[in-house]
């Protein structure tokens, strides 16, 4: 069984591979490229109730003599967030499949998306299931260097511009883990996390500690944690709506799950409780007050996924069962919904042409549909009862005041705070892009051009509201003037007001249901991520099912 | 074991080196720097690696005067990882040239514009104008708000045409000889009260005619 362990690398690798042979035909790229994913999905749901019911797979690649080669290993912790990556990635393929053909060639040209899609998913994967310190390192720099192409896709000078910082910052982070893995191996003589657990224990303390500072700040980059997160909204809106999607679901989770391994395998009896908790608690606060001051919405809630990570954090910071339980409950969560957050805004951009609040308006009124795909998330993001968002926070914060403590009670007050914040913000966006009135008529006359302004000017005071607004009611169908005013100001490569090609909005329905199910699996997968959580503390089980012989 | 003095101050003012020159501006010291950075982290796995020896594997070597295999196998993947890094880089710097005229790592255009409107004390463009009781609207009906509006920022007056023709010329009119300077000018020529027009839809659409 433990066979299936390479595949979530290998498929998507050979995918990409074969879809870049096939660059002249589109739809077997397509149909290669999905396989590859459904294949990942198929294997990674099996990897969980493998784990689940019989403990950690482990896989030594290439029949070294044990302790010398590659491991790779999927325990109840990898093994979901395996699975519900693999799912996202998937969700997003099919919905960039679904684009229309003028936007898709333009934002997805075809021969090299899919395959730097596949060696993100490729890259995902084995982070996920790397067995040790430099594998980990590879898996990190498969998915960043895909995200480097996706990123600059198009080549524009507002990608080029972001794609520079993104490059840099990761390039940096990459180096400093160059120096940590140099470090522990100098130290411990082996990078393997099984073995590594076993020295670490050995080592002096302060030499320990300064591993420990130097991993941990590496994956706070790549986790956007936050005095290390300024890189991320900057980077992150100028990509094309399905690059976004993913980037925001998986990559800065693959940052957490290394934070999480890390401190919960290596560092056992080092918590460093107080310093991960102030950064918890400034990741939420800040984040969330740099997302209320946006009025683009894709930053806004990339600064909302720079808040939320400080959830995450606080649950490892808690260093305890119930802590680590609600960290992986909460990134399963947040994988989900952060992804369908920023496909449902792919779909605003189709509708509406744009995605700045001080242009939109009136979206509920124009496409019912589009209303319901954003309000959910947004409420579940936020945290409204009956949603996953709600029982992700709850077991966070219960755990928070089982561990007690002044900073524990400070942070879950914090959280509170960010979670009716993160409302707030959700709110903002609903209230001004979906609920007033489309107030094309003044802003948008004036892009256009002077005499169009002159005949604002002789429409009487007060009428203009109202008529958009009756105008908007007046049904989906119909073009209203804002859409033709803003086709006119756009070139013709940006076609606006357009209806939402079908494809694109049942892959988002899909997505929106499947965080709404989180809530009806709730009690099982919280279980799940408990025993997780159980087999994460004190690392006995990772251990002994990679080095059963206790092989030192 | 007692570790290489040499290699570690080696490793150490490569590392420095690169460091001073990530902060510069400019893409291409920043490559330089990060080609510097990279190669003294090689140096410091050949630290880590211990004392020098023979050959591994290949069975030249007794087991006991053998260097370590592994960090050389680390060091290769890195220098592989580099290479291509440093090819990407370079195309990016490129392309910068080609769009901007130079290949200098710009300000976020969302983020100079909030720091703009700070500065300036206005209301952010998503503050919601119904509170106002539609200024918009009756400020050009009526010449008072539109004197309201003047004073509340005195920049405004003389800005607004500035805004407005770069607006009109960056989306009507062929892209202009540099269009990668379109978006800043317009994000500084805006007058704060207003919402933003479209930087970004304008930037984009301008720069990808000129891909294209």
């Amino acid at each position: 069984m433990n066979n299936l362990l390479p595949l979530p690398v290998l498929l998507p690798l050979l995918g990409a591979g074969l879809a870049l042979a096939l660059n002249r035909r589109p739809r077997a790229q397509r149909v290669v490229a999905s396989t590859a994913l459904v294949g990942v999905t198929t294997v990674a749901a099996l990897l969980v109730w493998l784990t689940d019911a019989r403990g950690p797979v482990v896989l030594w690649v290439g029949s070294w003599p044990q302790p010398l080669g590659i491991a790779l290993v999927a325990d109840r912790l990898s093994a979901l967030m395996l699975l519900v990556s693999s799912v996202v990635t998937l969700s997003v393929l099919l919905f960039s499949m679904g684009a229309p053909e003028a936007e898709r060639r333009r934002e997805t040209p075809i021969s090299i998306f899919y395959p730097t899609f596949l060696v993100l998913s490729a890259g995902v994967s084995n982070a996920f299931l790397a067995g040790d310190l430099f594998n980990l390192f590879v898996g990190f720099e498969m998915l960043l260097f895909a995200s480097y192409v996706l990123l600059t896709l198009g080549g524009t000078g507002e990608r080029v511009r972001a794609g520079s910082t993104y490059v840099l910052v990761s390039l940096l982070s990459s180096t400093l883990f160059l120096v940590a893995i140099a470090a522990v191996y100098a130290a411990t003589g082996t990078v393997n996390l099984a073995q590594l657990s076993l020295r670490f224990a050995e080592l002096p303390h302060d030499v320990a500690l300064v591993l420990q500072l130097l991993l941990l700040t590496v994956f706070s980059i790549k986790a956007a944690v936050f005095p290390m997160s300024a890189w991320l909204p900057d980077s992150y809106p100028t990509a094309p709506a399905p690059v976004t999607a993913v980037f925001a679901g998986l990559l800065t989770k693959v940052g957490v799950y290394a934070i999480i391994r890390t401190q919960s395998l290596l560092f056992p009896d080092s918590h460093l409780s107080r310093l991960l908790m102030w950064a918890a608690l400034v990741t939420m606060v800040v984040g969330i007050l740099g997302a209320i001051a946006q009025t683009e919405v894709k930053r806004l809630l990339s600064f909302t996924l720079v808040s939320h990570i400080g959830y995450m954090v606080f649950g490892v910071a808690l260093a305890s069962t119930a802590g680590y339980a609600g960290a992986i409950f909460y990134t399963a969560h947040h994988i989900t919904i952060q992804t369908t957050l920023f496909l449902v805004l792919g779909l605003v951009e189709v509708r509406a042409g744009s995605t700045s609040l001080t242009r939109l308006g009136g979206l509920a009124a124009l496409s019912p549909v589009l209303g319901v795909l954003f309000f959910v998330p947004a409420m579940n993001l936020a945290g409204i009862p009956p949603f996953s968002g709600f029982i992700g926070k709850v077991g966070l914060l219960d755990a928070g005041v089982q561990h007690g403590g002044f900073l524990a009670y400070l942070l879950v007050g914090g959280g509170v705070v960010t979670s009716l914040l993160t409302l707030y913000a959700m709110a903002k966006v609903w209230n001004r892009a979906f609920w007033r009135p489309l107030q094309t008529e003044a802003d948008e006359l004036e892009t256009v051009g002077v005499e169009t302004v002159a005949q604002v000017a002789q429409q009487p005071a007060g009428r203009a509201p109202a008529a958009s607004a009756t105008e908007a009611a007046s049904g989906d169908l119909e073009e209203e003037p804002g859409t033709t005013l803003q086709q006119e100001e756009g070139s013709e490569d940006l076609p606006t007001g357009r209806r939402m090609p079908w494809p694109m909005v049942a892959t988002t329905t899909v997505l929106v249901l499947l965080g709404v199910g989180l809530t009806v699996v709730a009690g099982p997968l919280y279980g799940y991520s408990t025993r997780a959580a159980a087999d994460l503390f004190g690392g006995a089980a990772y251990v002994q099912a990679v080095l059963p012989g206790g092989n030192r | 074991m007692t570790p290489n003095l040499t290699l570690a101050v080696l490793a150490g003012v490569l590392v420095a080196a690169g460091v001073y020159l990530v902060l510069e501006r400019s893409l291409t010291r920043i490559l330089v720097g990060v080609l510097l950075a990279s190669n003294g982290v090689n140096v410091l796995f050949l630290v880590a690696s211990g004392a020098a020896g023979g050959a591994p594997i290949t069975g030249v070597t007794e087991p006991q005067d053998m260097s370590d295999p592994l960090p050389q196998a680390f060091v290769l993947t890195a220098i592989v990882i580099t290479l291509a890094v440093t090819a990407f880089l370079l195309t990016l710097a490129y392309r910068s040239f080609q769009i901007a005229g130079n290949d200098e790592v710009s300000d976020d255009v969302e983020d100079s514009a909030i720091r703009r409107l700070a500065l300036d004390d206005a209301t952010s463009g998503s503050y919601d104008p119904d509170d106002e009781g539609h200024p918009d609207e009756e400020g050009q009906a009526t010449g008072e708000e539109e004197g309201e509006r003047v004073t509340a920022d005195p920049e405004s007056s003389d800005a607004d045409p500035v805004g407005f023709e770069g607006r009109t010329g960056g989306t009507t009119e062929p892209a202009p000889e540099t269009p990668g300077e379109v978006p800043k000018a317009q994000v500084a020529a805006r007058a704060p009260g207003e919402p933003p027009p479209s930087p970004l839809v304008g930037a984009g659409t301008t720069t990808e005619e000129e891909g294209a």
